[in-house]
């Protein structure tokens, strides 16, 4: 099982980070958060960014996917370099490439599971009717096809976080950005709705990052940078990672 | 999403409803009060020229003329016919004993023009006896009670005793008195302290003559004034503007109206809109564009707004359905006109509240939904 993990991918790389820096603020109050930061994740990879609080994972997060503009350094995303993106095509860029799950699921209240996950379709001109079909063939993979028709607030936070993967994975894209997926859920169901990510959203031609404080789920990576104080201090594999923590 | 937030959805469409009834409401009494103003003129219909001293302002407070000056006018070239009118108070009494001031009119007796022209009870020709009045319907309820009406009763008018020959649709007037419509020269002789005389004269042009035309040939050849019914009303219509508290006190009751709607539509949708934010946020980090979810917004508040205003306006068609035979609100309907306009100005409320909140969530960075 391990073996074919780290075997799986294609090598290429679908993020490139080279010297990136970023800070915020200005004079006294300026706080320099990445200094420099050197990161690749790689195509049918799942790679996982580990770090204490404060680090800059969540900054560095940002500006892969183009919601930040970063000071110094090159960032390279699906083989386009983020600088020359300007702010319209960034957020169309992002609508086509980038898959986004947040720690806080972000599903919006008033649209049923089905209809939140097929929010990207719609924002990119689909039909509601064939958006939502869409929506529920994917919702059917993750074990939620009982529940598509059901309001966030009924649903449970793992179910949920299967929704917000859903709503990530529909459009089927490159790169699927997650920050602290597991962190609002408890151990049992943070390692349950890892497995169905790696299960529905590992392909030979997509990245995933994923940030994360939760040691129980790092079994899940194939590959696990460490940054501390804004540096990644260590790249290792998955399988190397565990064995140095076991 | 906003249905997703029922009490608040409801908030809106009540807020929007109320705010909409109370302003199509007030709108349509103080159009309905100003219409009064001008019912003696308008009902009024077979001559449309008004003749009065250069000093009368409107039809409510007149300075005598002469019948010198009805002759004077009848003199003036392009002039078919000229009549006189009076209009003045007088006080009724039955024959139990119940008064009432009355608006008397006396009208031509030889044409009777200045008789409304629907009848209720009785035609215009028991008028031609001696001594016959008639009355509208708020003075026959007033002093006899409710229909069927009993012609032959008999009124004590200023010294004079007369018989009620017709009751007569007359149309409400500002002070909600009765009105009594006798000959001009039984008239006379019924009002109170007012000099008895002519108070108008009214004259038709003849055909060829516009009626502005003839106006200010009457004016240039007897220095009286001259005026259309139609301006005549809209003068009188403007005196009451001008000169009594009714546009302030509507005033402040319509603009309380428009910003209570203002308010807590602005109010809920800043709310609203702040509660979500990290919603909006997570949509534009997807990559949704602003201008789809502010569109996406603008939307919703257009949706609330036309249901709250139907219920507002339907609120108040309804009142004045309810309302149209009693005797004191009759008159008062809701035109179509100021339901336009209470559309146009709440929609431009709801508009603004909508834009002013909806601004931050252009501002809003999409990098906050990664913050906890
Ligand atoms: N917009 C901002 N303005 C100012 N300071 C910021 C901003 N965003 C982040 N910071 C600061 O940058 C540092 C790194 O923040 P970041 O959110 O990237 O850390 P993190 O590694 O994701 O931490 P955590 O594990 O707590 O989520 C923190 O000290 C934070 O206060
Ligand atoms: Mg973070």
């Amino acid at each position: 099982m391990k073996e074919k993990r780290i075997a799986s991918g294609n090598g290429g790389a679908a993020v490139i980070c080279r010297g990136v820096e970023k800070a915020f603020g200005t004079g006294n109050a300026r706080l320099q958060v990445l200094r420099g930061v050197n990161l690749e994740a790689r195509y049918g990879e799942l790679t996982f960014l580990l770090g204490p609080s404060g680090s800059g994972k969540t900054t560095l997060l940002s500006i892969i996917a183009g919601l930040l503009k970063h000071d110094a350094g090159s960032v390279e995303v699906l083989g386009r370099n983020l600088s020359e993106l300007h702010n319209g095509e960034a957020a169309l860029f992002r609508l086509k490439n980038v898959g986004f799950v947040f720690q806080q699921f972000n599903l919006i209240p008033a649209l049923t599971a089905a209809e939140n996950a097929a929010v990207p379709l719609l924002a990119a001109g689909w039909k509601r009717k064939d958006a939502t079909a869409q929506a529920k063939e994917l919702l059917t993979d993750l074990g939620m096809a009982h529940r598509a028709d059901v309001l966030p607030n009924k649903l449970s936070g793992g179910e949920q976080q299967r929704v917000a993967f859903a709503r990530a994975l529909i459009q089927s894209p490159k790169l699927v950005i997650c920050d602290e997926p597991t962190s609002a859920l408890d151990g049992p169901t943070g390692r349950h709705v890892m497995e169905l990510l790696r299960k529905v959203a590992l392909s030979p031609d997509r990245a995933v990052l994923v940030v994360t404080h939760d040691f129980r789920i790092l079994e899940f990576a194939d590959r696990i940078a460490e940054i501390s104080d804004g540096v990644i201090v260590k790249v290792s594999e998955g399988k190397e990672f565990q064995e140095h923590v076991r | 999403m906003l249905t997703g937030d029922r009490p608040k959805y409801f908030g809106l469409v009540l807020a929007i409803a109320f705010s909409t009834f109370l302003m199509s409401h007030q709108m349509s009494i103080f159009v309905g009060l100003l219409e009064r103003t001008r019912s003696q003129i308008r009902d009024v219909q077979d001559a449309s020229i008004w003749i009065m001293d250069p000093k009368t302002q409107y039809v409510d407070e007149v300075r005598a003329l002469s019948l010198q000056d009805l002759y004077f006018v009848r003199g003036v070239e392009g002039v078919q016919w000229a009549v006189p009118l009076l209009k003045g108070i007088a006080r009724a009494k039955a024959a139990d004993g119940t008064f009432r001031n009355s608006i008397l009119m006396g009208v031509d007796d030889a044409t009777l023009t200045g008789l409304p022209q629907k009848f209720l009870a009785g035609d215009w020709q028991s008028l031609r006896n001696p001594k016959t009045v008639a009355i509208d319907r708020v003075g026959y309820e007033y002093f006899f009670g409710a229909p069927p009406y009993q012609l032959g009763q008999e009124l004590e008018m200023g010294s004079q005793v007369v018989r009620v020959g017709a009751v007569v649709d007359a149309s409400p007037p500002f002070v909600n008195l009765p009105v009594v419509y006798a000959k001009f020269t039984e008239a006379i002789n019924m009002v109170g302290r007012e000099p008895r005389q002519l108070s108008f004269v009214l004259a038709k042009a003849q055909p060829g003559v516009t009626e502005e035309e003839l106006c200010q040939r009457i004016q240039a050849s007897t220095g009286l004034k001259a005026l259309t019914s139609k301006t005549f009303g809209w003068d009188t219509i403007w005196y009451y503007i001008k000169n009594t508290g009714i546009p302030i006190n509507f005033g402040i009751t319509i603009s309380i109206a428009l910003m209570v709607g203002a308010l807590v539509s602005g109010q809920t949708f800043s709310l609203f809109i702040l509660e979500n934010m990290k919603y909006f946020g997570a949509l534009k980090a997807i990559g949704v564009t602003s201008l789809r979810i502010v569109g996406m917004i603008i939307m919703q508040a257009l949706i609330v707004l036309a249901i709250g205003y139907s219920i507002g306006i339907f609120l108040t068609a309804l009142f004045f359905q309810l309302t149209q035979d009693n005797l004191d609100l009759r008159g008062f309907r809701l035109l179509p006109e100021i339901m336009l306009l209470t559309g146009g100005l709440i929609f431009v409320v709801v508009l603004m509240a909508t834009i002013l909140s909806v601004r931050r969530v252009v501002v809003v960075d999409p990098a906050v939904v990664f913050r906890g």
